[in-house]
């Protein structure tokens, strides 16, 4: 009989090592290296060897923080974030508001989610380049649009205007995640109680009044989500303008610091000590915002999940309970 | 009737919404279309109109130009298909795995680690990239596709995506027979759990499959052989001096890279945004 008392527990850290061993080594090992880098000299292609840097232990973030490049990086990273960010969300919210109104059903709202959905899944890289191709000079389809309607003269070099590239990158990531961020929305939508709604429409609140005082109250939390994940990815921007304009065009008027850090890594310089500092630097903002998201997160839903667990755990041992007096029974 | 009412307040309104639907339609669409179309066109006559509906012959000659220089689609199809492949099963076997782990043992740090999982779930990878690569290049592994490959095995948001969808998915009164029966632990997960979790393990495959194959960076740092380019970086080699002015070729070497994704869209489409609204809400 004693052998039925089986402890399974050693399975749960059984089958959690290949998790644990893959973050160790292809997670936090590199966020450690990297950190170390950012305090050595190692610099130059093919070198490995590191060595702490004796004199000044911070210079290569000094050298990054007084970096002309690397502050127009930071710049252009936050600012094109919050152009595409804003018109994003509105039309997104707007969107979802129509799509999820029952006083008005839509007609081919399958269709038009697929659609808006779609420049989502395709790689940005070939996004990047397509575009580029738009906006070209002497002849690309935009300048064949604008003097086919009589709007200029001749061709117009579009990428040469900092203004025109920025906005076409910022264009480009509006158009490729506005519908993925109604999608969330929508579905945020749907999990409000219809309740709600109902009582707000015998109260005579009619559409815009539903959506202030009813609808965006009750999506908090699914907007800020929104908000951090869009964030994190924006920091992050790469494949966009990294292809877009060759040498990140006029001033480094579409330069982000991941082209930044990329192009002091990787392309000719091979500064890896800098490029590391750059990247400590940016990893440390995009922890304090996702640590926002977590904690925000966490209040409402820790209360929920600890609850959770307590019944999964009775539920368990209710279970192998029965499991052992069957067994004994047996 | 409710139907005066609503004809009242809705005409101008509905006309409103299609309005702007039938505008994004059309920006959604307008430039892949531009670029199906350019990529059947010479040179010549995408300088004289760039914009054109209308389709040419040139498709083969465009070809035979885009395939004569550095660009091989082929190879980047199956370098990314190997990649993308090998990281998504990775991806969704090892994420349920750990998902079994907590949901149907129960441990002592179990609690802990699930804490863990959540905190690490946001955290960048692109900005330790410095770190990674020097890890792989001192190894001398900077060409070999497992790197791209065995990372995908710590996916946190999967494993968080797995568990919310394993709890009332999965019963462990079913487990329990399992072992009265005398089976393993390993293999009523694999015989058991893994069939349950089918369609979950779907959309997340998708997704890992999409954004691997989408993913430029850490190939571009780590894949310096170009026979391991992966689709990304052979679209990024369509941007420099050798196809300057075959613009012809430029928009067909897209369109390769475009059409597969948008194949596998079509038929997977319903899947795929029910998936981004389910992962939301779990989010």
């Amino acid at each position: 009989m004693k052998r039925k008392r089986v402890s399974y527990a050693k399975y749960g850290y059984f089958f959690c090592i290949p998790f644990v061993l893959a973050f160790l080594i292809f997670s936090l090992y590199p966020i450690i290296y990297t950190m170390l880098i950012g305090f050595t000299d190692l610099k130059g292609l093919g070198t490995t060897n590191i060595h702490i840097l004796k004199d000044d232990l911070f210079k290569n973030f000094k050298t990054i923080l007084g970096n002309n490049s690397f502050q127009t990086a930071f710049r252009n990273t936050w600012k094109m974030w919050i152009i595409n960010f804003v018109p994003q969300i509105v039309l997104a919210l707007l969107l979802a508001a129509w799509f999820t109104d029952t006083r008005s059903k839509i007609k081919g709202q399958g269709f038009f989610k697929v659609v808006f959905y779609l420049p989502n899944i395709i790689t940005a890289a070939t996004v990047s380049i397509l575009f580029a191709a738009f906006f070209g000079h002497p002849m690309g389809p935009v300048n064949d649009i604008f003097m086919s309607l009589g709007w200029s003269e001749k061709p117009i070099y579009f990428l040469r205007n900092k203004a025109v590239a920025q906005g076409v990158i910022e264009f480009i990531q509006f158009w490729q995640w506005y519908g993925y961020t109604m999608i969330v929305l929508i579905s945020g939508i749907l999990g409000i109680s219809p309740e709600i709604f109902e009582a707000a429409e015998v109260d005579g609140a009619n559409r815009i009044q539903t959506f202030f005082y009813v609808t965006i109250p009750n999506l908090k939390t699914i907007l800020l989500f929104s908000l951090v994940t869009s964030l994190i990815g924006g920091l992050q921007m790469f494949d966009v303008p990294q292809l877009f304009i060759a040498k990140q065009g006029p001033d480094n008027a579409t330069l982000t610091t991941s082209v930044f850090i990329y192009n002091q890594a990787f392309s000719g310089s091979y500064l890896y000590n800098r490029a590391a500092a750059a990247s400590v630097i940016m990893f440390l903002i995009i922890c304090v915002a996702s640590a926002c998201l977590f904690i925000t997160l966490r209040d409402k839903e820790e209360i929920e999940l600890h609850k959770l667990m307590r019944q999964q755990e009775k539920a368990y041992r209710l279970a192998t309970r029965a499991a052992r007096k069957e067994g004994k029974a047996k | 009737m409710n139907t005066k009412t609503k004809k009242r307040t809705s005409t101008g309104y509905m006309i409103i919404i299609y309005a702007v639907c039938i505008f994004l339609t059309l920006l959604s669409l307008f430039p892949f279309t531009i670029m199906i179309v350019n990529s059947t066109r010479s040179t010549t006559q995408i300088q004289q109109h760039a914009v054109s509906l209308i389709p040419s012959t040139y498709l083969l000659k465009n070809m035979a130009i885009l395939l004569g220089k550095s660009f091989n689609p082929f190879r980047g199809f199956l370098n990314s298909v190997i990649i993308s492949t090998g990281a998504t099963i990775c991806a969704v076997y090892f994420s349920t795995l750990t998902a079994y782990g907590l949901v149907v043992y129960t441990w002592r740090m179990k609690r802990p680690f699930f804490s863990f999982v959540m905190a690490i779930m946001m955290i960048p990878s692109q900005v330790t990239m410095i770190g990674f690569y020097q890890m792989v290049y001192k190894v001398h592994l900077t060409n070999n596709m497992l790197m791209l490959i065995l990372p995908a095995i710590a996916s946190p948001a999967m494993v968080f995506f797995m568990r919310q969808y394993m709890i009332p998915a999965l019963s462990l009164e079913i487990i329990q027979s399992a072992r009265i029966d005398g089976a393993k632990e390993f293999f009523i997960f694999n015989r058991i759990a893994l069939p349950i979790m089918k369609p979950a393990i779907a959309t997340q495959a998708i997704f890992a499959f999409v954004t691997n194959w989408n993913n430029l960076f850490t190939p571009l740092v780590l894949l310096t052989d170009n026979k391991n380019y992966t689709m990304p970086i052979m679209v990024s080699l369509l941007k420099g001096d050798i196809y300057k002015t075959e613009y012809g070729s430029i928009y067909l070497g897209l369109t390769l890279t475009v059409l597969p994704l948008i194949a596998v869209y079509l038929f997977l489409s319903k899947y795929i945004i029910a998936g981004v609204a389910l992962g939301s809400v779990k989010g």
